[in-house]
């Protein structure tokens, strides 16, 4: 996953408002939300009262100081395990903090009210100054600011951004293609757009909020999770109970806080202290990639996804489309129709007026014209071009330059219109040249399927994820394309409907569907998709309908969601198997501690030779403490995912965390036996 | 090779070559296909259902199969007990065996009724024959069916589909009786015939040895007793010294077959449920799992029974058979710590040897295999008891592989793991808080009251159930509780447990033991069943792999150790390491 910003892991505000949180979080209120961590401050509670009844003078419990640091340690183990959830907490505040100020940060030219009037006074605000019911204008170039309805004008809008269509789109004033949305760019002309919505209250802002807001719902693989670790708590309240008795017929008297740090020690403390930090660094990851998840759920959800819709235009191709061959027309010297090409694409500063001068490989300015005009682009037209001299250059749209060649009384050439057939079926698009209203050629525009897409989808394959490409294309082209990709299936000649269908077929099946969208129209699709992504620039009803808002626009992010959900879930399985397996070592510890006394027989079952009963519990617990903040980076971060099949996936880590589990305390334990048997 | 090695390698590999065959006819059973029994047994079904108006194709939710298991229980218990302290003036007594007390007749009743067979009473003395044979050995053959019929209604469940039917439960139950147990028992108890075994409804015989004396020798309806009681992992003996004594057990060919029988059912049901869901590699796993978790419990009890007791060497006796205390020589240590093994890790609890006068180490995996419960199981309940662990595993393996947790297409959710970890949780609870209680009372040396009387009929203090002294007295009381809670059956003897205490205390346990982990993986499975089928990708956990089998294996022996582990500290370990 490629890190969208540098931030390490622990920054000095954050830690010191964490460390704060820490201690605010020990309110019991607090600590019951998390079984494990609340019968650890129960714990706690018992040993700071059998501090004080050791100091007013009982001596059947071991020396104050002995009993004070099992104290201490406890309370450090509840510290610990705020501290990662406080960390957690900070990380993402921090982060929503940051995205609500680059969005205040673009600029808007807000139209002044005047009396009952606006009077064409532009000013440059922020856009989030914005407020329902104001009226901004765009020009060409300029990109808008928030979403709206267009009240005068008419614009061509690169929407390609959000609805990964490469061809421009018209949007006049009355009727249903008046609205605008944040994040587009207008091509040609000039409009007045009124504000549909409030700033603070824009979907995109509610959902900023929820991510900083601490009340966060527990998902339902958490509350799986808490179950089971409650229960695992619950058969060491039954152990450590029932020991008692035991301890009692085998006369050996066990003081109270070696229950106690048994118990703790047992007690999955490890996932138990770290699972909510996990839950909150997983919406935070997604996050950082620029996507407001609206619940964890929705990123629990992202990792067991089975199929991808993804749109072909800024997914799969390059947004925009490229020039990859110019035709010029029967008895058209190749060089006049390049240069007629170039001169009509000297002005054209969109992407695709770039790629032919490119392909031509021609400096416009090594033509020598004189007194030239540009004709730009408008949703008239349809055609761009120059006028010099007497001579009048134009490319377009086939239909229209058919118009005008007829229109001036010309012939439109046979060769160029079967060339146009051709290009229109193999999934291109053509401009046709004209030179005074007579035809020269045609232009080929082609999609570019990104480099490296194709590993991408090959790392999906192999997590078990199909992909789905979906496009307007004719189904010659979308299979021309699919193939070229390597996506598994595709929707050609896609209307929402078919994707609707698509999703529902595909749940039939049992199978979870993402889908990334952004028009009014995508809305039931993304609504019927387990997990809807919806494009930060998109319809507020797409953003109302999706579970998740990407603030980039990048429909690629569909991937990066699904390693994200991946790592969260890996995370927790991880390191809840580490948390029981270290139980092994610490019952090494503990258990002849207890009974060395009373049966000498049992130092048999001291196979880490610790020095003596009391340091073997202190290292115990003292392990049991340390391992929470050693573990924290693990949690924010997240496992490393890595798509190489389920079984070796599961082999890894149970190697990794289960047997490193085992394995990893037996060694700390020892050590911090050392080091504590140095002061006894 | 030794040759007592080489018939516990023969034994063992017998059943796994008998329960291929087997496994692959009870999955035909359960899914309805024709079987070469419908001939015989199919008019007899067919009239049983048709007196009790029951209509085979109508389809029970999985509540619906427990209610019908739940009733149906009812009425055998109350049965049993009818039989139990009417058996004094109740034909087929030709011995004069007198009524059990209500406590003693609580205690049999629960604990043939959940196929623990716990027997606190001695069969020559405690019950008369139409109680042996209309009383226990009706429930030693129902509660077999009952496991087996629950585990059908799971594998129904674990089927590729979305459904809340489950076919019926009165159909699995009576075919597990008809189809499978009957015919086996008959082969079963026609080999005790030609070897000796009893036979007859005639009273006690009497007898003169070589030495003059008159003895009595209790006989009676032995031979079919003693098959249904191992083929149905009951365990219960018609004799109080179970399948030790000559008469139950003449023979290694007896011992042989006995061993066979009950591991044979366990076995098969594994690989009846690959057949039936056509996943025969998920069945290799699951057997796998199971075996290398009995082998390492049986390889190191051979060891330990092998090389006697280092106490004798030390006075300088040799003992070249091995520990051979409480063993029958005909059987060795070899067989009979073959027969341990197998007769706890399967709730059969039946003994050819007396447990007590095992190793310490010997003991402690007696107890290990009663602790995990499902190294094979009981017939039926095994399978559930394992299938609880695999839940449990698909859980943690799930997160592992970064996807919620499935099993075979279901997603496994916060529902199903309270249910898991209820009935994960109630076997340590029990057997724990059992002991606890237990070991509490003694270590006071509390007096007893009506709950311990003495023969004299005054009451005792606590510490008179202890045969042993310290750990090998608390190794009892732990044995006894977990004997009960796994539904296994065995004793450590030498605890004095024919008192309402014991009685009372056991049969509670006995009844939630049994029914709980019936009742949990069936609402699991049904809960799993209702839910949308998910197919299988590159991304799922594989459930029918060897990693997967490793971390069931693993979360078994965690879950089990952790609980129990400083209760075997105090009990055999500590008297292992005192040795």
């Amino acid at each position: 996953m490629k890190k969208t910003n540098g931030k390490s892991l622990f920054e000095w505000p954050l830690i010191k408002e964490a460390v704060g949180q820490s201690f605010i979080k020990l309110n019991p209120a607090v600590q019951f939300r998390n079984p494990v961590m609340f019968t650890v401050e129960i714990g706690t509670i018992i040993m700071l009262i059998v501090c004080i009844w050791v100091l007013s003078g009982e001596n059947s419990q071991g020396s104050f100081i002995y009993n004070f640091i099992v104290f201490v340690v406890l309370l450090f183990t509840l510290l610990f395990a705020n501290f990662a959830e406080a960390l957690a907490e900070a990380r993402g505040k921090a982060q929503a903090a940051s995205l609500r100020k680059t969005r205040e940060e673009t600029p808007a030219k807000k139209v002044e009210l005047m009396g009952e009037i606006f009077m064409n006074e532009v000013h440059i605000v922020p856009s989030s100054s914005l407020k329902k019911g104001d009226i901004f204008v765009c020009d060409a170039g300029d990109i808008v600011p928030t979403d709206g309805e267009i009240v005068q004008g008419i614009a061509t809008i690169d929407e390609s951004a959000i609805t990964g269509e490469s061809a421009p789109v018209i949007r006049e004033a009355g009727g249903d293609k008046s609205s605008v949305t944040g994040g587009t760019k207008v091509l040609s002309d000039h409009i007045k757009v009124k504000v549909t919505t409030d700033p603070g209250e824009s979907f995109l802002d509610k959902m900023i909020a929820l991510v900083e807001g601490a009340s966060r719902q527990k998902t339902p693989n958490e509350i799986a999770l808490t179950i089971l670790l409650a229960g695992f708590t619950l058969v060491f309240v039954i152990v450590c109970v029932t020991l008692h008795p035991f301890a009692a017929y085998a006369g050996t008297p066990i003081p109270i806080a070696a229950y106690i740090s048994l118990f703790v020690c047992l007690i999955p403390t490890t996932i138990g202290g770290l699972l909510s930090a996990i839950g909150i660094s997983g919406m935070d990851r997604a996050l950082r990639a620029n996507v407001i998840a609206k619940s964890g759920k929705a990123v629990e959800t992202a990792g067991d996804l089975d199929t991808l819709l993804l749109d072909k235009t800024g997914t799969i191709t390059i947004g925009n489309r490229k020039a990859t061959n110019f035709y010029p027309a029967h008895g058209i010297d190749h060089k006049h129709f390049t240069q007629c090409v170039v001169l009509s694409s000297f002005a054209d500063e969109t992407p695709e007026g770039k790629s032919i001068i490119e392909l031509a490989g021609v400096n416009p300015l090594s033509y020598q014209v004189r007194d030239p005009r540009f004709i730009k682009f408008t949703a008239e037209t349809r055609s761009s071009g120059i006028d010099y001299e007497d001579i009048r250059i134009r490319k377009g749209a086939y239909d229209a330059m058919r118009n005008n060649v007829l229109k001036a009384g010309n012939h439109f050439p046979d060769d160029i219109r079967h060339k146009v057939d051709d290009i229109s079926s193999n999934g291109g698009t053509p401009l046709v040249v004209t030179e005074n209203d007579v035809v020269l050629g045609v232009i080929e525009l082609q999609d570019i399927i990104k480099t490296g897409i194709q590993e991408r989808f090959e790392r999906l394959r192999k997590m078990g994820v199909k992909t789905v490409m979906v496009t307007g294309d004719n189904p010659l082209t979308a299979k021309y394309i699919a193939e070229k990709a390597g996506v598994d299936d595709y929707i050609a000649e896609a209307k929402p409907e078919d994707k609707l269908a698509y999703i529902r077929k595909e749940q039939q099946k049992g199978k979870l569907v993402a889908m990334m969208g952004d028009g009014t129209n995508d809305a039931p699709a993304l609504a019927q998709a387990d997990v809807g992504v919806a494009m930060n620039s998109g319809t507020s009803a797409a953003k109302e309908a999706g579970n998740m808002v990407d603030l980039d626009n990048d429909p690629t992010k569909l991937i990066e969601i699904v390693e994200i959900g991946k790592q969260l879930l890996m995370t927790r399985g991880t390191l809840t198997t580490f948390s029981i397996a270290n139980d092994v070592a610490k019952y090494f510890a503990i258990v002849p501690a207890l009974f060395i006394v009373a049966i000498p027989a049992l130092q048999g079952l001291n196979i880490m030779n610790l020095h003596s009963p009391q340091s073997a519990i202190l290292s115990a617990v003292i392990f049991n403490a340390i391992i929470i903040p050693l573990l924290i980076p693990l949690a924010l971060r997240g496992v490393a995912y890595k798509p190489i099949g389920a079984s070796a996936l599961l082999r890894r880590n149970l190697l990794v965390y289960g047997l490193g589990g085992i394995l990893v305390p037996f060694i700390g334990i020892k050590l911090i036996d050392i080091i504590v048997a140095l002061f006894m | 090779m030794n040759t007592e090695l080489l018939g516990v390698i023969v034994m063992f590999l017998g059943t796994l070559l008998l329960a291929l065959p087997l496994g692959k006819y009870i999955a035909k059973v359960y899914a309805g296909e024709h079987v070469w029994t419908d001939l015989i047994f199919g008019p007899v079904e067919k009239m049983f259902f048709k007196v009790s108006h029951i209509d085979v194709r109508r389809e029970m939710t999985w509540q619906q199969h427990l209610v019908a298991m739940l009733t149906i229980n009812l009425i055998w218990f109350l049965w049993a007990m009818f039989c139990l302290v009417n058996q004094n003036w109740l034909p087929l007594n030709p011995d004069h065996i007198a009524a059990q007390t209500p406590d003693q007749a609580f205690n049999t009743a629960i604990s043939f009724l959940v196929n623990c067979n716990l027997q606190h009473y001695s069969g020559e003395s405690g019950a008369s024959y139409f109680t042996q044979v209309y009383g226990l050995m009706f429930l030693q053959f129902v509660s077999a069916g009952t496991g087996m019929a629950a585990a059908a209604v799971v594998f129904n469940a674990l089927r590729e589909r979305t459904t809340d039917k489950l076919g019926n439960f009165y159909n699995y139950f009576l075919k597990s009786c008809t189809r499978i147990l009957l015919p086996i028992c008959i082969v079963i108890a026609t080999v005790h015939i030609f070897e000796g075994t009893p036979m007859t409804f005639k009273g006690m015989d009497t007898m003169v040895t070589m030495q003059g004396d008159t003895v009595h020798v209790s006989r009676g309806p032995v031979a079919p007793f003693v098959a249904i009681k191992h083929l149905g992992t009951n365990g219960g003996g018609f004799f109080g010294a179970n399948s030790a004594h000559p008469l139950e057990n003449p023979s290694y060919l007896t011992n042989m077959v006995q061993m066979i029988a009950q591991v044979l059912i366990p076995f098969a049901m594994v690989f009846a449920m690959g057949f039936y869901l056509r996943r025969k590699k998920l069945a290799w796993v699951i057997w796998s799992v199971m075996t290398i978790g009995f082998l390492a419990l049986v390889i190191p009890t051979i060891n330990a029974e092998v090389h006697g007791n280092p106490e004798i060497s030390k006075m300088g006796i040799s003992q070249p058979l091995g520990n051979m205390e409480g063993k029958e020589v005909r059987f060795g240590a070899r067989a009979s710590a073959y027969w341990s093994i197998a007769t706890t890790v399967i709730s059969t609890g039946s003994v050819n040897s007396m447990h007590d006068s095992f190793m310490p180490l010997s003991g402690m995996n007696m107890l290990l295999g009663m602790m995990v419960n499902s190294f094979y199981g009981g017939v039926g309940v095994g399978f559930l008891n394992f299938y609880v662990y695999l839940i449990l595993a698909v859980f943690i393996g799930g997160l592992m592989v970064g996807r919620t947790p499935e099993f075979l297409g279901k997603k496994v959710e916060a529902k199903e793991m309270k249910i898991a970890m209820i009935v994960a949780l109630l076997h340590p609870f029990l057997i724990l808080a059992g002991t606890a209680i237990a070991s509490h009372l003694a270590a006071h040396d509390t007096p007893m009251g009506w709950w311990m009387m003495g023969a004299d009929g005054k009451p005792l203090h606590a510490t008179a159930w202890l045969n042993n002294p310290r750990y090998h007295g608390f190794s009892e009381m732990l044995y006894e509780y977990t004997s009960a809670s796994a539904n296994n059956g065995s004793g450590f003897e030498g605890l004095g447990d024919n008192n309402p205490f014991w009685n009372i205390s056991t049969g509670i346990i006995l009844i939630l033991s049994r029914f709980v982990p019936i009742i949990g993986p069936v609402a699991i499975a049904g809960l799993l069943a209702g839910k949308k089928y998910i197919p299988e990708s590159a991304g799922t956990l594989k459930p029918d792999t060897a990693t997967f089998g490793l971390l069931i294996l693993a979360v078994k022996i965690i879950i089990a150790a952790l609980a129990f582990f400083p209760a075997l500290a105090l009990g055999p370990i500590a008297e292992w390491l005192s040795l």
